[in-house]
């Protein structure tokens, strides 16, 4: 066969496996190729499934047995090591679970190896999915397979690599105030993160429950649309999930836009927007309108406070569903060898003071002294009111369109090293994307274009809670007309 | 200790009940005691990364059951609120409790202390998990969490509790109708019933409340009420000596009988609550709180209101026939098979409770059933035994079983009413004390309780005594 597996997409590879055209076992082997080739480097994995290609080979048994693969069926994916997986080791891109092996899987990865998906390996993150980066992990920086010099985005960034240099087919995110969609678009990928409930959150470690969503990385809207539909659905395990029937997403998807309303809030076009991202989205919104599609103007007044609402929401649940971590049942526990620990206060300082790395540390602490008694009223209590009124205003905003338009973040990928140093700047990057996780909305990235310098520009879409198809739909049809989704990172060349 | 009667105590308690569910309140865990080290675990309760709690449906119906015995306005809509804090057998770092918006809340319970009654205010009733359990052993400590996330009903009451009785009674009053219910075995000595309590003293005629102290490690009752009067005499005494009362938590040592200060430095805790964004808010229809009303028992006291207009005991009898649930029943039951309430409810009360209590068994492990015992009470009531008898009947009942007729037939222990067989050992009696004879009919009238005695003897308690005593009457005047 002469032609590249690698960049088959994944409806062509499961298409192809069922068929018997390809064996699952031949996939796995191609990407974990890839991944021996170029992991080193980019540091897309934290840890790589050995299993794989094991897995793969009991794939193309249960096809030449007749049996039902699946619907993934030999698809490589990448899951993020905020996901635990039964056996293989779960690090949240942190010291403190370094040693971590869960013996349980995610609800995500559960259904995604039901239905025939091959988990090649953890992808790498931002440690406890802390960061836009990639840079705050416990197991080094990744680099962003466009140019190496520049961050994948964060904290998905393993994730977003190990699609971009075709380690994996697709990848499990999770999003907790953009971490899907922005290094979907710094890496020219399709990333959505679903309305709040689709995705069950059961065996994903928790950053901020009331905003953590799993979803699907891809290439393109078809994948991400087919991934989704087998993740998605109630889960008894996850009280939070949704009993909404989960719709064929993927079958269902149309570039015809004639009747939609596609909105543009003034608010996320008016200050510190590079050109480049301008143009992109400009063009896109042409391409909409070319669909069929109407644009409407549109007021959010609500978004200059989504940024700090979600530093306090998120910070407040997090120094909470970090707590677990003390070193007494697993994970990290300092050296207590040579000296014993005085009293269980050192004990745990010990632990918790050398196990987390210093981003984590800086939001536990906001966290909790934004709960604490004295502040509670004027911070968190506060931030969950202002809340309500932005889910409100999207709720308006929705009876006016069909689906919002906007940049998923100010700037193209920016260099590594270049703002670490700087957590303010860093958390501006979230300005366009934290408001979906507050309003529980779904939202997604779709690849736009690229800059000047070559580094990939996508554009943001959002829909009403539960109406995923919308999105995709405005998604595809942008898709269908720019004709990107052939394009190959050049320092794979 | 000055005197203290210009001082009043005001208590209130915190009462955690384990609810008797089959699995613990946010997993699918087993909630059995014992089971081996860490046996009744998983990941949800270990606190592993990404588990997630769920709610256990049979919990919040106990709760329910037990606000409404409690007289509690239900909430259909409550928040379950993470309590966050740092312990080792404390697996996620923070407590899944109820803050704001507990499920029961504003009822009350009334007790009855020497015939007297008084009502005392509950002010919530919430829904938490349990913790685990560390024990230490010199420079290592062992973590169990068989009993982390087991339910538990924590049932505030208002500050109404004067005294120590007063505690004592209400934590018992409470604990009857947790046993009632059957959603609590209320085991002070085994903690699946723990009772906390906040004692402040102030002087007579002050309404503001003076600075609480909260006494932990009380497993029993009587202990209620000795840590209680040992603190508010402490209390008196430290102020009255100039010092000032610190907020804190005490201990009880009941071998000594004094309660000590839990911490050595004074510790303000902080526990952030804030609703637990993994659970929703918990909503039910008011029509399931109907449908479980209904299901209620007949409470202790309602009972025992009963028993007093149906069968006319005295009102101390139905409150202690009432207190165990299994008791009340037995003795209806023994009292409508005998036709004779009042005995029943002696036997009961005098000779079976002393048996009970001196073995440490329940009403359910003992040998005499209901039916048996009534049978025994017919068989005095129509005169084929006399109470004495009755008694050695009663006692090889309680040793070995059987039927009281039986062993009344195979002892022969039937009543003797045959004339001249009495009137032979009334003869046999006067004869042999003929001093005593002479005496008694000198005037001496307390003598004739001793002949009645020698003829029992005598006759081996067999005797019918209204026969002995008229023929004795009779005899004795010649």
């Amino acid at each position: 066969m002469s032609e590249n597996i690698l960049e088959l997409d994944l409806a062509s590879i499961v298409e192809r496996v069922k068929r018997r055209e390809l064996t699952a076992e031949i996939v796995a082997t191609k990407f974990k190729g890839q991944i021996e080739k170029h992991n080193a480097h980019v540091n897309a994995f934290i840890t790589v499934n050995d299993n794989a290609v094991e897995r793969a080979r009991e794939m193309d048994r249960k096809i030449s047995n007749g049996e039902n693969a699946g619907r993934l069926a030999g698809a490589p994916v990448a899951i993020k090591d905020m996901l635990c997986t039964k056996g293989l080791r779960t690090t949240a891109g942190s010291k403190m679970l370094h040693n971590f092996v869960p013996t349980y899987s995610a609800t995500v990865v559960e259904r995604l190896e039901a239905e025939g998906a091959i988990v090649m390996g953890k992808a790498n993150q931002d440690e406890f999915a802390m960061g836009s980066s990639t840079e705050t992990s416990y197991f080094g920086a990744c680099r962003n397979p466009w140019n190496f010099s520049y961050v994948p985005g964060g904290s998905s960034g393993g994730s977003a690599a190990a699609v971009a240099a075709r380690m994996s087919v697709a990848a499990i995110g999770t999003d907790t105030g953009g971490s899907i969609r922005q290094p979907a678009n710094f890496c020219h990928l399709v990333g959505v993160k679903p309305t709040y409930g689709r995705v069950s959150r059961y065996g994903i470690v928790a950053f901020a429950s009331s905003l953590d969503q799993a979803g699907p990385m891809t290439r393109t809207v078809r994948d991400a649309a087919l991934v989704l539909e087998v993740i998605s659905g109630r889960d008894e395990r996850d009280t939070t999930s949704a009993t909404k029937a989960v719709p064929a997403w993927g079958q269902n998807l149309s570039s015809n836009l004639r009747g939609m309303k596609v909105g543009m809030p003034k608010e996320y076009f008016d200050r510190g927007i590079s050109d480049d991202v301008r143009a992109v989205v400009m063009r896109s919104a042409d391409i909409l309108k070319s669909q069929g599609a109407e644009l409407v103007e549109l007021s959010l007044p609500l978004t200059k406070f989504a940024v700090p609402i979600y530093y306090l929401v998120a910070t407040c649940e997090a120094s909470s569903n970090l707590a677990r971590y003390d070193g007494v049942r697993y994970g990290y526990r300092a050296d207590f060898s040579t000296q014993a620990a005085a009293d269980l206060e050192e004990f745990y300082s010990r632990n918790r003071g050398e196990g987390f790395g210093s981003e984590v540390k800086r939001r536990i602490v906001l966290g909790t002294y934004a709960l604490s008694s004295g502040y509670y009223d004027a911070y968190y209590k506060k931030a969950c009111q202002v809340r309500r009124l932005l889910r409100q205003d999207f709720i308006e905003a929705f009876k006016k369109c069909d689906v919002i338009l906007s940049p998923a973040s100010p700037t193209t990928a920016f260099k590594i090293g270049e703002r670490i140093d700087n957590p303010l700047e860093m958390y501006l990057n979230d300005i366009y994307t934290t408001s979906a996780n507050l309003a529980g909305i779904p939202g997604m990235s779709v690849p736009g274009g690229f800059s000047r310098e070559k580094l990939p520009i996508g554009v943001q879409l959002l829909a009403a809670h539960f109406e995923e198809q919308k999105m995709l739909n405005a998604a595809f049809a942008i898709e269908e007309n720019l004709k990107l989704t052939a394009e190959v990172p050049h320092e794979l060349h | 200790m000055s005197s203290t009667s210009n001082w009043e105590a005001v208590i209130g308690l915190e009462i955690h009940a384990q609810l008797l569910t089959e699995s613990k309140m946010f997993s699918a865990d087993s909630a059995a005691f014992g089971g081996a080290d860490n046996e009744y675990t998983s990941p949800v309760s270990l606190g592993m990364p990404g588990a997630l709690p769920t709610i256990n449906r049979r919990g919040i119906e106990y709760a329910i059951r037990m606000g409404l015995a409690l007289n509690c306005n239900i909430r259909t809509r409550s928040i379950f609120s993470r309590k966050n804090y740092f312990y080792p057998d404390l697996p996620k770092g923070y407590q899944i409790s109820q803050f704001d918006e507990p499920i029961c809340e504003k009822g009350y319970v009334d007790i009855y202390l020497d015939g007297q009654p008084k009502r005392i205010g509950v002010t919530r009733a919430h829904l938490e998990e349990d913790a685990g359990k560390s024990t230490h052993h010199g420079d290592y400590s062992l973590i169990n969490l068989n009993r982390a996330g087991v339910p538990l009903l924590e049932i505030v009451s208002e500050p109404d509790i004067r005294t120590a009785q007063e505690a004592a009674e209400y934590a018992r009053t409470v604990r009857n109708i947790l046993r009632y219910l059957g959603v609590c075995d209320g085991n002070l000595e085994e903690g699946s019933m723990r009772c906390d309590c906040n004692v402040s003293v102030r002087k007579v005629g002050e309404s503001k409340f003076g600075t609480k102290v909260e006494l932990k490690n009380i497993n029993s009752f009587r202990f209620v009420e000795k840590a209680i009067d040992y603190e508010i005499a402490r209390q008196i005494s430290s102020i009255e000596s100039g010092e000032r009362i610190m907020q804190e938590t005490r201990l009880y040592d009941s071998t000594k009988n004094r309660t000590y200060s839990m911490r050595s430095k004074e510790e303000a805790h902080d526990y952030r609550y804030f609703p637990d964004p993994d659970l929703l808010p918990l909503e039910f229809e008011q029509a399931w709180v109907e449908q479980i009303r209904k299901t209620l028992p007949e409470l202790p006291l309602e009972k025992a209101k009963r028993f007093q207009a149906q069968y006319g005991l005295p009102e101390y009898d139905a409150l202690v026939l009432t207190q165990e649930r299994a008791v009340a029943e037995y003795f209806e039951k023994v009292a409508n098979l005998s036709g004779n309430a009042k005995a029943s409810s002696n036997w009961i009360m005098v000779e079976l409770m002393r048996e009970l209590k001196e073995s440490e068994k329940s009403i359910e492990e003992q040998k005499i059933s209901a039916e048996r015992l009534a049978e025994l009470i017919q068989l005095i009531d129509k005169g084929t035994i006399s109470g004495k008898i009755a008694k050695t009947v009663f006692a090889e009942m309680w040793a070995q079983g059987g039927q009281p007729g039986e062993i009344v037939k195979t002892k022969g222990l039937v009543q003797v009413t045959d004339k001249s067989s009495i009137e032979k050992w009334v003869d046999d009696v006067i004869h042999a004390n003929p001093n005593q004879v002479n005496e008694y009919r000198a005037g001496k009238d307390k003598l004739f309780g001793f002949f009645v005695g020698q003829i029992m003897k005598v006759s081996k308690g067999q005797a019918n005594p209204d026969l002995v005593n008229q023929l004795l009457k009779e005899k004795l005047k010649k």
